[in-house]
C-alpha cells in the first residue's frame, strides 16, 4: 500500500494521485477545501486509535464475548428459528448488500423484484390485498396502523384499544408515534390469556378508530376470539389492526377471514439470529387503503420493450415528495431483512412453514407438561393452545428462579412474582430436557 | 431478453414472463394441525423451490442488481461508501446474537459495545449523551423532536409547536416534525443556498421549538453562519437541531455540538459504511447536550462505579422509539468501522470525500452554480431534463447522481462520489456525465438502452398498481 499514507484505508488515493488531483482543483492542500470558520473549526482529536483490520476484530471481539454463552428460552416479541445457510450467503451478495433504494429501477430489477416476492409472500399469508416492504419493527408497524387507521376513518375519533398482555415498550412506542395526531392509547382486559370479549365491548365505543390483538399473544397464546373480536371492531367501525408473524399465520386463522384490516408483526423470525431485538416490521392492509400506506410499496410494470419490470411506486406518499403531509417519515426501512426472510419462506416453501409452525404448537405443549410434572410449578398457567411459548406458575418466586437458572446456564423471563414465561422452538428444543432438570433443581 | 430466460424467470407463454416465485400452483399446502380446525386457516400458497433452484433464483436477481461494489454510485445525500466486509464478520459472531431481554449481568459485552459507540459517537459529534435506539435516520429525527417536546414541556414552554425547516432539507425532516404534532414552517433559502437570516429571523418567536439544519447543507455549502444562526435559535428560546446525513463531510474538523447544536442524529449506514442493503436497515443514533441527558429513550446504557455496564431509565425518559434497542446488528458494524478507522482513517475520510467531489466538479462540463462545496456538489443540467441525464448515465455503466433535488437548482444533478474513488473512477464518471452532456435529446429521451430493463413506466405502475403476484396477468 505504498504512497497511500496513513489514513482511511478504504479511500485508495496514492499520494501522487492526491497531488494530481489538489492540482486540478487548484489548491495546495485538501485543508483549503474546507470553508469552516475558525471559530467553530475542531483542532483537537477524538482519541481514538487506528487499528489494522486484524486488531478491530479483536477489539470488537473482545467486547462481544463478554456475553455470557446462556441458552435462551427467550421470546415475548423476539424469536430465533433456524436460519438455513443459503439465506445468508445469497444475502450476502454485494449486490444485494451494498446497493441504495431502488431509485434507478432499470438498474435494481433483482432487488425490486425479491421485494415485489416478498410483498407478495405477506399478501398471500395475510389475505390482505397490500404489503408494503417493510417498516422497522412490530412496534413501529403497529403504530403506522394507528396513525393509518385516524387518517382513513370517516368519522371522527381519537381512541386506541389495546390488550394488557402487549409489551410496555411497544405501548411508548405507539403513544410516542401517535400523541402528535392526539390520539389516545388505552388498554383492555384479558381473560385468561385471550381478550375479554365483554371488556372489549364494554370499552369499545364509537370514539374507536382501531382495536389490536395479537395471534399469538405476547404470552404464547393462540386467540380464540378473533371472530368475535372483528365483529365487534366492524360495528363501531373501526379498524382491526392483528399482530402476528408469518410463521404463525402460516397455522393460525388467516387474518382476512377474521375481519382484519390491518397486519403487523415481526417477520424477523424468518431469516434473522436473535439480534437483541432488531426487526423486520410487516405491515399489511385492506387495499381500500393503498394510498394511505406508510413505507415504501414495489409494483409490477412494463418497460420501453414491453417486458415485464418492477418500480417503486405510489411514491406521491412519501417522505421525499409528500414533505410535512406524507403518510410517515420512514426513509430507510429495512430491506435486506426483507429480502432474508424472503429468502427463508421461499427455501422453507408452505410445508415447510406450516410443519415448522405445528412443531411450534407442539414443543410449547411438551415442554409446558414437563415442566407442569415438577413441584411447585404450574404450566401453562392458561388452559389455551400455545405457540412458542406458555406462561408458568411457580410457588417459589419467580425472579429468584430465573436468576438460579442462569446460574445453570439457562435464560427465561419472570414477569411476575410468580409467573415464568418459557419460549421453546426449533432453535433451543434439544436443550428442552436440561431446563426441565435444571428447573427442577433450582426449586428442590 | 435472452438473460431473463434463464433462472430468475421461465417463459409462461410466447410473450409473457413471470417470477419464479409465482410458479406455485403445485406447492399449495393443506393445513393439517394440532390445534382444532376453526383456529387454523385452510391452506397455504406459497412457493417451493429445492435448494439449487433457490440459489439460482437469488444469484440471478443479485446480477440484475447494481450496488457500490459493483461500480461508482455517486448518489447525492446517500454517502455510497465501500462497506468493509470484515464489520459482517464481526456482527455474524454468535456472541452478538443475544435475546434483548437477557438480564444485564449476562450480556455485558453487548452493553459494554454499546457504551463504547455511545461514546464513541460523542466524540466525533461533540455531543454530552448519544441514544442509539432509533433505527433509521427518520427515526432519529422523530427520536430528536420527541426531545425537544419533552424538554420545552419540562421548562413550562409547551406552547412551543413550530419547527422551522430550510427549503433544502431533506423531506424527511418535514415528514418527523409532523410527525411529532408540530407545524411545519419552511424557511426559504438565501440567493447563496444557505439559511437566510433575515427569513430566519422573521421565522423565530415565542412558538419556535426547533430549528432543523443539516450542515453542510444539502447543497455541499457550509453555514458559514451557524454560530449567529445557533445564537438566535437559542435567544428566541428554540432548540437546533442536526440532520447528520452530510456528517462525512466534516469528521475532524468540525462538530455539531462545538457549533451549537442541541441535537443531531447519525446517520451510521452513511458516515460509518453499514451498508444500505438496498433501503435498510441503518441506525440513527440521536447524540446531545447535557441539558437534554435526561429526557433520552429508554433503557440507555451506562457504566457503573465497578467497571461493570447496566440499563437505566433516564430520569424525565421519552420513552421508546423502536421496541427494543433498535437495529443492533447495524450498531456493531459502525463500531467496528469507527474503532477500526480511528481519528486518522475518520479524518482521511473526510479530506478524501471532499478532495473527490471537488476534483469531479471540476472535471464535469455541467454548471455547478454554488458553493464551495464539501462532499457533494450540484450540477445544473441545464436544457436537459435531469432525470432523462440519469436514465442517460445508466447506458454508461456507472449510477447516476440524485435528480431534480434540492429544487434551488434548476435540473439538479446532486452528486457525492464519496472517498472511495480513484482518480481513474472520478474521470471514467466524468467522462459519463459529460457524455450524456453532449447527447441530443431523443437520445437521452430514450434511455437507457444497455441496462437490464429498459425505461420503466411509472405511470402505468402508479395508475394500475400490482404489488403482488395476484395482481399480475
Amino acid at each position: 500500500m505504498s504512497g497511500r499514507g496513513s489514513g482511511s484505508p478504504y479511500a485508495p488515493h496514492t499520494d501522487a494521485e492526491t497531488e494530481a488531483m489538489l492540482d486540478a482543483v487548484g489548491v495546495d492542500d485538501v485543508e483549503a477545501l474546507f470553508d469552516i470558520p475558525d471559530s467553530v473549526h475542531f483542532d483537537d482529536k477524538f482519541g481514538i486509535d487506528a487499528k489494522s483490520e486484524q486488531e478491530a476484530v479483536v477489539e470488537t471481539k473482545k467486547r462481544l464475548r463478554r456475553n455470557d454463552d446462556l441458552t435462551e428460552f427467550l421470546g415475548r416479541g423476539h424469536y430465533e428459528h433456524y436460519v438455513p445457510s443459503l439465506v445468508d450467503h445469497l444475502a450476502q451478495r454485494s449486490e444485494f448488500l451494498t446497493s441504495y433504494t431502488q431509485y434507478q429501477p432499470e438498474v435494481t430489477q433483482g432487488f425490486l423484484q425479491a421485494l415485489f416476492e416478498y410483498q407478495s409472500m405477506l399478501v398471500e399469508i395475510t389475505g390482505l390485498g397490500v404489503a408494503n416492504c417493510s417498516m422497522y419493527d412490530e412496534a413501529t408497524a403497529l403504530a403506522e396502523a394507528a396513525l393509518l387507521a385516524k387518517r382513513v376513518r370517516a368519522a371522527d375519533g381519537d381512541r386506541v384499544l389495546v390488550p394488557d398482555y402487549v409489551r410496555d415498550g411497544h405501548v411508548s412506542v405507539l403513544e410516542n408515534y401517535t400523541n402528535g395526531a392526539e390520539v389516545v392509547v388505552e388498554r383492555y382486559g384479558t381473560d385468561a390469556g385471550n381478550v375479554d370479549v365483554d371488556a372489549l365491548a364494554d370499552a369499545i365505543d364509537d370514539d374507536v378508530v382501531m382495536v389490536y390483538a395479537e395471534n399469538p399473544t405476547t404470552t404464547g397464546a393462540v386467540e380464540e376470539h378473533l371472530n368475535e373480536i372483528g365483529d365487534l371492531v366492524d360495528d363501531h367501525d373501526a379498524l382491526f389492526c392483528l399482530g402476528s408473524d408469518p410463521v404463525a399465520l402460516s397455522l393460525l386463522q388467516r387474518p382476512v377471514d377474521v375481519g382484519a384490516d390491518v397486519v403487523v408483526g415481526d417477520a424477523s423470525v424468518l431469516g434473522l439470529p436473535t439480534s437483541y431485538g432488531m426487526g423486520l416490521g410487516v405491515f399489511a392492509c385492506r387495499e381500500d387503503f393503498l394510498r394511505q400506506v406508510p413505507g415504501r410499496l414495489v409494483g409490477a410494470s412494463e418497460d420501453a420493450d414491453d417486458n415485464r419490470a418492477y418500480t417503486l411506486t405510489l411514491q406521491t406518499r412519501e417522505q421525499h415528495i409528500r414533505k410535512e403531509r406524507a403518510t410517515s417519515n420512514i426513509c430507510t426501512n429495512q430491506a435486506w431483512v426483507a429480502l432474508r426472510a424472503a429468502i427463508h419462506a421461499a427455501s422453507l416453501g408452505s410445508e415447510g412453514l406450516v410443519n415448522l409452525a405445528e412443531r411450534m404448537v407442539e414443543l410449547p405443549r411438551d415442554l409446558a407438561a414437563d415442566l407442569d410434572d415438577i413441584t411447585g410449578v404450574r404450566a401453562p398457567v392458561h388452559d389455551r393452545h400455545h405457540f412458542r411459548e406458555f406462561l408458568a406458575h411457580t410457588d417459589q418466586p419467580a425472579p429468584a428462579i430465573a436468576s438460579d437458572l442462569e446460574a445453570e446456564g439457562f435464560a427465561v423471563h419472570a414477569v411476575g412474582d410468580h409467573r415464568l414465561q418459557v419460549c421453546v422452538t426449533d432453535a433451543n428444543e434439544h436443550a428442552a430436557d436440561r431446563l426441565v432438570a435444571a428447573v427442577e433443581e433450582v426449586t428442590h | 431478453m435472452e438473460h431473463y430466460d434463464q433462472a430468475a424467470y421461465r417463459q409462461v407463454d410466447d410473450d409473457q414472463y413471470e417470477p419464479l416465485l409465482a410458479e406455485k400452483d403445485e406447492t399449495t399446502t393443506e393445513v393439517e394441525s394440532p390445534l382444532p380446525d376453526e383456529l387454523t386457516r385452510d391452506e397455504l400458497e406459497l412457493p417451493s423451490l429445492a435448494e439449487p433452484e433457490l440459489a439460482r433464483h437469488y444469484v440471478r436477481l443479485s446480477q440484475q442488481n447494481y450496488g457500490v461494489d459493483s461500480g461508482p454510485y455517486p448518489l447525492g445525500s446517500c454517502t455510497m461508501k465501500y462497506n468493509p466486509r470484515f464489520t459482517e464478520d464481526v456482527a455474524a459472531l454468535n456472541a452478538a446474537s443475544v435475546h434483548p431481554d437477557r438480564s444485564a449481568e449476562s450480556v455485558q459485552g453487548t452493553l459494554e459495545l454499546q457504551h463504547d459507540l455511545q461514546d464513541y459517537l460523542g466524540r466525533i459529534g461533540g455531543m454530552d449523551a448519544v441514544t442509539l435506539q432509533p433505527p433509521a435516520g427518520a427515526a432519529g429525527e422523530f427520536a430528536g423532536i420527541l426531545l425537544a417536546d419533552a424538554y420545552h414541556e419540562a421548562n413550562d414552554e409547551g406552547h412551543r409547536d413550530e419547527v422551522l425547516i430550510p427549503d433544502s432539507a431533506h423531506g424527511t425532516n418535514f415528514a418527523s416534525a409532523a410527525l411529532g404534532g408540530y407545524d411545519v414552517v419552511e424557511l426559504p433559502s438565501g440567493d447563496d443556498g444557505r439559511v437566510d437570516l433575515d427569513a430566519l429571523d422573521a421565522a423565530l418567536g415565542e412558538n419556535t421549538a426547533a430549528l432543523m439544519l443539516t450542515n453542510p447543507n444539502t447543497l455541499g455549502l457550509f453555514e458559514r453562519d451557524i454560530e449567529r444562526i445557533a445564537d438566535m435559535v437559542h435567544d428566541a428560546g428554540g432548540l437546533l437541531y442536526y440532520d447528520g446525513a452530510n456528517l462525512n463531510a466534516l469528521l475532524g474538523r468540525a462538530r455539531p455540538g462545538d457549533m451549537g447544536f442541541d441535537i443531531m442524529h447519525f446517520n451510521v449506514h452513511k458516515t460509518f459504511a453499514t451498508p444500505h442493503g438496498g433501503g435498510g436497515p441503518g441506525a440513527g443514533p440521536v447524540g446531545v447536550t447535557e441539558a437534554l441527558a435526561e429526557f433520552l429513550p429508554e433503557p440507555h446504557v451506562r457504566q457503573t462505579e465497578t467497571e461493570k455496564y447496566e440499563r437505566y431509565t433516564p430520569e424525565h425518559s421519552v420513552g421508546k422509539v423502536h421496541g427494543f434497542s433498535g437495529n443492533w446488528l447495524v450498531l456493531v458494524k459502525a463500531f467496528a468501522y469507527i474503532d477500526r478507522l480511528g481519528d486518522d482513517g475518520l479524518s482521511d475520510a473526510s479530506a478524501k470525500a471532499v478532495l473527490n467531489a471537488n476534483y469531479l466538479a471540476e472535471q464535469v462540463d455541467y454548471n455547478v452554480p454554488l458553493g464551495p462545496f464539501h462532499h457533494e456538489f450540484v450540477a445544473s443540467a441545464g436544457d436537459q431534463d435531469a432525470a432523462d441525464v440519469a436514465k442517460r448515465m445508466l447506458d454508461y455503466g456507472v449510477h447516476p447522481p440524485t435528480t431534480k433535488w434540492p429544487e434551488l437548482v434548476d435540473e439538479a444533478l446532486m452528486t457525492e462520489p464519496t472517498e472511495v474513488e480513484t482518480k481513474d473512477n472520478l474521470d471514467d464518471l466524468a467522462d459519463a456525465f459529460n457524455a450524456v452532456a453532449a447527447d441530443d435529446t431523443e437520445t437521452i429521451e430514450n434511455a437507457p438502452n444497455r441496462t437490464t430493463a429498459r425505461r420503466i413506466d411509472q405511470t402505468s405502475a402508479a395508475r394500475n398498481p400490482r404489488l403482488s403476484w395476484y395482481d399480475l396477468d
